[in-house]
């Protein structure tokens, strides 16, 4: 296991993943240990942490805070992971045009793109968001849609370096297709950077989707931590725990993936392998 | 004659988990006043690391000096300081380096990049360092020295820059100069100047030089005392008479006879069939001018070429960088689209087929290339490099896959290369896999673009002997894109001689070295290196001296 190895060299990405495992972890048993509603009124509202059987406390309308995170964390890493798959899918295609075919496609394609990012990302989501009605599917493809230039520049980078190199010609001189020298030997080489910008791009996506759900704009009907922080905000000063837990929640979560996003850098970049 | 530098028991360390534990072991050199030792030896000798180990400009903490003295006027520079260090650099030990391009500041202009190192080591004031820059330049014969100081590296030509890089090396009239593959970056007319200008320099300061190279021939130009050196090791010292005439070591004995020839070899038959015709090809490379006008550039890659090649035979096309030969390999490959011209494979003219037109022929011409590093799917297993190409001709997976194994046992390489990933090869071996992707197609015709110029002498021998036997075997015709006089004269059955785009000779090889008729073969084949010494495959100096 040479990429464990590798990976492991960094120790903060190692408690990053940690951290993620456990966030990943209480995502999937949160109908186990809260199978009630987090939205179900679970007792005396505005406890305190501990007080009444509430682990984390309860929120002005006496919902379980620490059932809230629990559900909430599917939500999060679930549009978390969607948003990026969708943005990476989108900006590699794209990426990968522009950068073999250059000329005009090119041309197009980096213009549309530079269209996308000269809007202010949050900004722009919120617009998309409000314009589809808030769901699940809408905070998804507004995410993406502001997500995909990164990847498609950074793509398009590694395609134009990369088509000129001799074993792409050397594919050229056999007469193998475009579509084939494009998935099947320039696409692998750029593997390493892709990860790298996914699993960053999986923590902001997690910030994009909790400001919205702060400012009212998630799903009405699926428990999230942006949710909660919105719910809590006027009680800030009476119930610091309503904002509070899930805003940590929120700071593990996008800490534990940049880390982890830092460590793939670091053991899949051969250039910086050997610094120490 | 003064001792200026003793090497004594020099270890460099390398990082604990490497191939080896030392890249230089136990190393013992001097260097004298007013003479140039050459170190030589190939890739991964250590023969770099030793001039950076003097310099104290090892990669560190990774690779180190482990044990050893480097002793340069009673001090020993292995234990001195770093601010000692920065003060001998530069004022008594100087270096240039392989590629004047990335050694010199793209940012800063010659002028001031020379005014540096007097800013640096001595006070003087500007007037004075500007008339001695000026002058270091008319020393290094730059054409325009006027011009030259105010000039940005990209300005100049790659012997010009190599030539200001010397000008700053000897600014401050160092008792040492290192010198790390000079040449090897120039073109063969531009490093005879430049090494003639090395030896001028180094006369009339009387300065010490250690030059590393990999060429033997440059050795036998320059050189008055020789180091050979392997995986590490010195393996033979002595004076370049003793060392080229009568090497003891068997290692330098190899070395020397894996230097090709400049005697072509016997000519061959020449068959009737023509495979192929190129007539008048021609390519216009343009840049700049653009949306805000600006002058464009148009470069004339290639200019009314016109060849021929007839079955089984190999055709040379050698020529200086810029010259368009490997411009005219590319058309002739279709990857890279000509504007007029015809380029007949048998009676097809490929130039104006479009990709699925040309398509059908594209399995008859195959290329290999230069580098072996990059010519390699890094991704890939080497089995689907070389299975892919008679796949997509419609083979069944398991007969690509006999293909490619009986084409691996064919280039020399074992079965269990065929699950294995390139970066687990050396070059040489790399180099074999190329050959056998593009003999997975069965051509006709192979396309051959420097194929061994990023490899160490002796594997080149290797290379060169098997495209000879894959040549007969298989009834090949080739076209041998090349820069290296030597290898032409024993891979070529004819040669075409091209400058600027033109072709300016062409002809039996035997005939054109024997014979030149234009000035320019005559200028390429005065500079090859070291004709004076390898000028045949017996050796007959021994005799003479």
């Amino acid at each position: 296991m040479q990429f464990w190895r590798l990976f492991s060299r960094n120790r903060s990405a190692v408690m990053g993943m940690f951290i993620l495992i456990a966030i990943f972890l209480m995502a999937i048993s949160a109908p186990l240990f809260f199978p009630a509603d987090p939205f179900s009124l679970a007792g005396q509202s505005m406890s305190p942490p501990g007080a009444n059987g509430f682990l984390l406390g309860s929120d002005s309308l006496g919902r379980d805070v620490a059932a809230g995170i629990a559900h909430g964390a599917k939500t999060s890493l679930l549009i978390g992971l969607l948003a990026t798959l969708v943005a990476v899918f989108v900006g590699v295609i794209m990426g990968a045009l522009a950068g073999y075919y250059g000329g005009v496609i090119d041309n197009l394609l980096m213009r549309t793109t530079e269209m996308f990012q000269t809007i202010p990302s949050f900004l722009f989501a919120i617009l998309l968001v409000a314009i589809m009605k808030p769901s699940i599917e809408s905070i998804v493809i507004a995410i993406a849609v502001v997500s995909w230039p990164a990847v498609a520049r950074l793509v398009r980078g590694e395609f134009l370096s990369l088509r000129n190199r001799e074993f792409v010609q050397a594919c050229h001189t056999l007469g193998m297709g475009d579509v084939r020298i494009m998935l099947g030997e320039i696409l692998p080489n750029c593997l390493s950077p892709i990860i790298v910008i996914g699993s960053l791009m999986v923590a902001t996506a997690i910030l994009i989707e909790s400001g919205l759900a702060f400012l009212g704009l998630g799903d009405p009907n699926i428990m999230s931590w942006g949710f909660q922080i919105g719910a809590g905000r006027t009680l800030l000063r009476s119930a610091w725990w309503v904002c509070t837990f899930p805003g940590i929640a929120i700071l593990l979560t996008v800490l534990a993936i940049n880390l982890v996003g830092e460590g793939l850098n670091d053991a899949l970049n051969p250039r910086l392998r050997d610094r120490s | 004659m003064t001792r200026l530098l003793d090497i004594k028991d020099l270890h460099v360390g390398l990082p604990a988990g490497g191939q080896r534990k030392y890249a230089v072991e136990a190393a013992n050199l001097h260097l004298n006043d007013n003479e140039i030792l050459c170190v030589v030896g190939e890739s991964g000798s250590g023969k770099s690391l030793t001039a950076r180990a003097i310099m104290g400009l090892l990669p560190k903490p990774h690779v180190h000096i482990a044990k050893g003295s480097v002793t340069f006027q009673g001090e020993d520079l292995a234990a001195a300081s770093e601010a000692r260090l920065r003060d001998i650099r530069g004022s008594e030990i100087s270096m240039i380096f392989q590629e004047p391009m990335t050694a010199l500041n793209p940012v800063m202009t010659i002028g001031n990049q020379i005014d540096e190192v007097f800013r640096f080591h001595e006070k003087m004031p500007a007037q004075e360092r500007r008339s001695r820059a000026l002058k270091l330049l008319q020393d290094v014969q730059l054409p325009d020295p006027e011009q030259a100081l105010g000039a940005y590296p990209h300005q100049l030509s790659g012997g010009q820059r190599q030539r200001a890089m010397i000008a700053m090396a000897l600014a401050l009239d160092p008792k040492i100069l290192i010198a790390d593959e000079p040449t090897t970056a120039l073109d063969v007319t531009t490093q005879a100047q430049v090494l003639r200008l090395i030896k001028q320099m180094q006369e009339s300061h009387g300065t010490g030089v250690v030059f590393i190279t990999h060429d033997f021939g440059v050795v036998a130009d320059i050189a008055d005392r020789v180091a050979v050196m392997q995986n590490g090791l010195v393996v033979e010292t002595g004076t370049t008479d003793e060392v080229l005439r009568r090497p003891t070591h068997p290692y330098t004995q190899a070395l020397m006879a894996a230097v090709p020839s400049l005697i072509p070899r016997p000519p061959r038959p020449r068959a009737e069939e023509r495979v192929l015709r190129v007539n008048a090809l021609t390519k216009t490379y343009r840049s700049g001018g653009g949306l805000l006008g600006g002058k464009a550039r148009v470069v004339h890659a290639a200019k009314q070429v016109t060849l021929d090649l007839t079955r089984g035979e190999t055709l040379g096309i050698v020529g200086e960088s810029g010259s368009g030969k490997s411009t005219v390999a590319r058309c002739i490959v279709r990857l890279t689209d000509a504007e007029a011209g015809e380029i007949l494979l048998g009676d097809t003219d490929l130039r104006p087929l479009g990709r699925a037109a040309m398509r059908p022929h594209r399995a008859k011409i195959q290329m290999v290339f230069q580098d072996p590093f990059a010519s390699l799917n890094p991704r890939a297993k080497v089995g689907r490099i070389i299975a892919q190409g008679p796949e997509m001709y419609g083979a069944s997976s398991a007969e690509a896959r006999d293909k490619a194994l009986e084409l691996l046992k064919i280039v020399g390489l074992d079965d269990r290369a065929y699950d294995r990933f390139p970066h687990e090869f050396s070059g040489g071996q790399r180099q074999r896999i190329g050959i056998a992707r593009a003999l997975a197609l069965e051509p006709q015709i192979l396309v051959a673009d420097e194929p061994v110029s990023a490899l160490d002498v002796s594997i080149q021998a290797q290379i060169l002997t098997l495209l000879d036997e894959i040549r007969d075997r298989m009834n090949l015709s080739m076209i041998f894109i090349t820069h290296d006089l030597r290898v032409a004269a024993q891979v070529c059955d004819r040669i075409a001689v091209m400058q600027r785009g033109e072709v300016v000779e062409i002809g039996p090889t035997a005939e054109l070295f024997a014979n030149p008729q234009h000035s320019y073969t005559t200028e390429l084949l005065a500079a090859v290196p070291g004709k004076g010494w390898f000028a045949s495959e017996t050796k007959p100096l021994t005799e003479a001296s």
